[in-house]
């Protein structure tokens, strides 16, 4: 039996009828079409499933799907605003962070709201900010340069850039859909 | 995952009916960060998922309470350590909480989860054994108080009753100085599960409160009355003797892939001179 609930992702309302059992990784994926959002390890772990509810960082893939209702949700597609990156996607590009880039859309995640929480971190801050992130290049050196540089350069993104406090008609959401069983 | 029924009570006598009326096949849900692995791998399989968030009683706050700081149960490890008290007073606390997974864990693991799970391991045992915590827990018959030490009964198992629920863990306010400091061994530095966990509160009446997880089926308590702990003076090997007595309760399992009970137990007895000697600055400064 499927739930209706009512968020907010990437600064849109959305309305999703969500079984109980999907989390929100899933949800995101397959009923939001979001594939930004990766699936890996599934017991929170790794990180690829990096998302930002209501301001902070969690693994999308241990929260169920129903539990985001009223939420405020920002993917990694949500970062760039229209074809403006987000600063931390421009530095990841300058510094090579992405090698297989499978682990990429959970570090930007992570590293969004470490920046938004701390807008100048130093190095030990970078290392447990992200230490939720696992990457098998084992590129970190590269990430960690790519938040130090952006960091460097904007600190907190501009005023306001994120969907958190966005209210949004729920109304207009013709591509959500009944999860699949 | 094996689908369930999900349901989100607002009233706190609802969710006892719910888990009343499973008969044991209903499970409570907080932040999910062991619940959801255990649904998904299939080690526990729940007819209802009761989200305990929407209930008033399980609030998400720290306040103090006739001579008591209670942390409501939907406090997360994020709360903790952005809460000053906390920091201040019950520094144990505080990096036992800076430990638990990750920022994402963190931002979702609750204080009540973390014991309720009852993992030897648990990040935040020894710390709230040492400051002296105390559950309350509700159920259909009511509230009542269990002290800590009397919560924990081996892996996964607690002596909370079944439909029973924690909505709230509480620690003395003290008049008296305390210094209390938290230890912490793992395979590798970040994420990882400890090999050894440890706490020390020293008071300025000369009590020394031990208490260590992750070397036996649940974490130990051990009490210092004699004020030998305390004491600055103290040879270290006194202090090394008196701890051996207290880590007496430490039986690590020998197949955990974790770490063998030899390095374990050695590392108890490290961590236990430098967590002893820690807290006795962090008395005096």
């Amino acid at each position: 039996m499927t739930t209706r609930i009512e968020l907010t992702v990437n600064g849109r309302g959305r309305s999703v009828d969500v079984e109980p059992h999907h989390t929100l990784l899933e949800m995101l994926r397959d009923d939001l079409a979001l594939t930004g959002t990766k699936e890996c390890c599934l017991v929170g772990e790794c990180g690829a499933c990096t998302v930002i509810v209501d301001g902070e960082s969690v693994d999308s893939c241990l929260m169920l799907g129903v539990e985001a209702d009223g939420a405020a949700i920002t993917t990694v597609e949500g970062l760039a605003s229209g074809d403006r990156l987000d600063p931390l996607q421009e530095a990841f590009l300058e510094t090579g962070a992405a090698q297989c880039g499978f682990c990429i859309p959970g570090q930007l995640v992570s590293a969004r709201a470490l920046l938004d929480d701390v807008p100048h971190p130093t190095r030990t801050q970078i290392e447990e900010g992200l230490a939720g992130n696992l990457c098998r290049c084992a590129g970190y050196e590269q990430i960690m340069e790519a938040v130090e540089l952006a960091a460097a350069r904007h600190g907190a993104a501009d005023p306001a850039p994120h969907p958190r406090a966005v209210t949004t008609d729920v109304a207009s959401t013709p591509d959500a859909k009944v999860a699949p069983q | 995952m094996r689908t369930f029924d999900y349901e989100r009570p607002d009233m706190l006598a609802d969710a006892l009916a719910l888990m009343a009326d499973a008969d044991g096949a209903a499970r409570p849900l907080a932040g999910g960060t062991d619940l959801i692995i255990r649904i998904r791998d299939g080690s526990i399989r729940p007819r209802t998922v009761v989200d305990v968030k929407g209930i008033a009683e399980f609030s998400r706050d720290i306040r103090i309470e006739d001579g008591w700081l209670r942390i409501g149960a939907r406090t997360t490890m994020t709360d903790l350590l952005r809460d000053e008290r906390i920091r201040r007073d019950y520094a144990a606390l505080a990096e036992a909480a800076a430990y638990v997974g990750s920022v994402q864990i963190r931002n979702r693991a609750t204080l009540a989860g973390n014991i309720c799970n009852a993992s030897p391991a648990a990040d935040t045992a020894p710390a709230l054994l040492a400051l002296e915590a105390r559950v309350v827990a509700v159920g259909q018959r009511g509230r009542r108080v269990i002290p800590l030490d009397d919560f924990f009964v081996r892996s996964g198992v607690t002596t909370l009753a079944p439909g029973e629920l924690v909505e709230a863990i509480e620690m003395p306010v003290r008049s008296g100085r305390r210094g209390s400091v938290h230890a912490r061994r793992t395979r590798r530095r970040g994420h990882d599960l400890a090999s050894v966990t440890l706490a020390v509160t020293i008071d300025e009446d000369g009590v020394t409160r031990v208490s260590y997880g992750s070397v036996g089926p649940r974490p130990v308590l051990a009490i210092d009355d004699t004020g030998l702990l305390a004491d600055p003076a103290a040879a270290d090997d006194a202090v090394r003797g008196r701890l051996d007595e207290l880590f007496a309760a430490a039986a690590p399992s020998p197949t955990s892939m974790r770490a063998s009970p030899e390095y374990r137990l050695a590392m108890l007895r490290v961590m236990g001179l430098r967590a002893v000697q820690d807290a006795r600055k962090r008395i005096a400064s």
